[in-house]
């Protein structure tokens, strides 16, 4: 529960208000720091407070760890304030991450919204890390717009690979754009993937996520292999504390990534 | 004729088409090709013509007083442009533009409409393929104003 001191080694913005920082431990103890696609950390800012980061980093990548960040409240409008060299406190690596195991031999089906392509980041660097272990592999990623396009210059790498489908949409655009235009849901039913035999992984808001379902169920995705990343308000990030039950899970211990049929009754909730 | 048939036949919105409606909405169609940059139609025009489309992408726009043209979606082959012509007042009320070359089938509305008030299971047929579209595209509307990606949520 104590953290570990921690520094930043880089510091550099994505899109506005998004801002990605690279930390190296720096408490004298195992590094580099190993991690599963899909977990998240627990940052301090000392003075302001704590909040749950996904990594969003390659896990082969020792030289680096990576979280990238929405600056959205008190705590990380702070680690947005740091620059290269500031302490802060890192716990972790918590919870269950994308089941990449599970998709071995299987079609997989990557859907991201918005920052929800951060925590699912490490997921495609696993699967491009093992490429032959899967079938095909297919990237569905949406947008506010061209501007907000996170990791640009590497989804144009991914792109240019024969191995992978990397699709691109944004909400709305002005018309010099030359990509696609609509929400990431339509990118599903016109995506390459055989459905009895896929695997998908779905992150970004929940409104987001949900259509994401429908649609990947009328795809004859089942429902057993879509897996979500789910956010909550994490605290102990050990399953202790309570702040993050999601029915009879908890997220930061049992997720963030479950499969969608523990979550299905959940979500339609309004009180969850 | 046959080659238009075959398209119209094999292009996913009319999956499944009886043999003697294929050849009512055949009746209808043309094809029609456009370069990049050619509009499809424009806001306020008649609704006169639907396409379908076989190859290329094609850009919806509204264009905003004081702003450039946006575009809020954009479609390819495999997928229908317009709905207005279903719908009094049979006017666009948006542009349609080609992104690149873009070939479709044309469908002539007067003529489809004509033939549905003349065979209502054709009508029915057509509706139960239009509407699942259109519920669709409100669902994408609908997620689109929520704007799920602002830094609000």
């Amino acid at each position: 529960m104590i953290p570990r001191k921690a520094r930043v080694r880089r510091r550099w913005s994505e899109t506005p208000g998004v801002f990605t920082l690279d930390l190296a431990l720096d408490d004298g103890q195992a590094n580099p720091f190993a991690f599963a696609p899909g977990q998240f950390n627990m940052l301090t800012v000392f003075g302001v407070g704590e909040v749950a980061i996904s990594i969003s980093g390659d896990p082969s990548d020792t030289k680096s760890l990576l979280h990238t960040i929405r600056d959205v409240g008190a705590v990380t409008h702070a680690l947005d304030g740091l620059e290269a060299g500031a302490v802060l406190g890192l716990r972790g690596p918590f919870g269950a991450g994308w089941p990449l195991d599970e998709a071995r031999g299987r079609d997989v089906v990557i859907v991201a919204g918005g920052l929800g392509l951060a925590p699912l980041r490490p997921a495609l660097h696993g699967l491009i890390g093992q490429r032959e272990r899967f079938g095909s592999i297919e990237l569905l990623y949406g947008a506010r717009s061209p501007d907000d396009i996170l990791f640009e210059r590497e989804l144009e790498g991914w792109r240019h690979r024969l191995d992978l489908n990397v699709e691109v949409t944004v909400d709305h655009a002005p018309a010099t754009w030359r990509g696609h235009v609509g929400v990431v849901t339509t990118l599903i039913a016109r995506a390459g993937f055989d459905a009895p035999d896929t695997i998908a992984f779905v992150c970004g808001p929940e409104v987001m996520m949900r259509f994401a379902i429908k649609a990947l169920e009328d795809a004859g995705v089942e429902r057993e292999a879509i897996y979500l990343s789910m956010e909550r308000n994490m605290k102990c990030a050990v399953g202790l504390c309570g702040h993050c039950q999601f029915g009879p899970a908890f997220i930061c211990r049992d997720g963030p990534v479950l499969r969608y049929d523990r979550l299905r009754d959940l979500l339609a909730l309004k009180e969850f | 004729m046959e080659g238009l048939e075959r398209f119209v036949r094999e292009h996913p919105f009319f999956a499944g088409l009886e043999e003697g409606f294929l050849g009512l909405v055949c009746g209808c169609a043309r094809n029609v090709v456009f370069q990049a940059g050619d509009y499809l139609f424009h806001e306020g025009a008649p609704a006169d013509q639907f396409y379908l489309l076989r190859h290329g992408r094609v850009g919806l726009e509204i264009t905003v007083p004081g702003r450039s043209a946006v575009t809020f979606q954009t479609l390819v082959a495999g997928e229908i442009v317009g709905v207005s012509w279903l719908f009094p007042p049979y006017r666009w009320t948006y542009d349609a533009r080609a992104l690149e070359l873009t070939r479709a089938i044309a469908l002539d509305a007067a003529c489809l409409r004509g033939k549905c008030e003349q065979d209502h299971d054709l009508g029915y047929d057509l509706m139960k393929r239009f509407v699942p579209v259109v519920v669709e595209r409100l669902h994408a509307t609908r997620m689109q104003i929520l704007d799920v990606y602002g830094t609000s949520t």
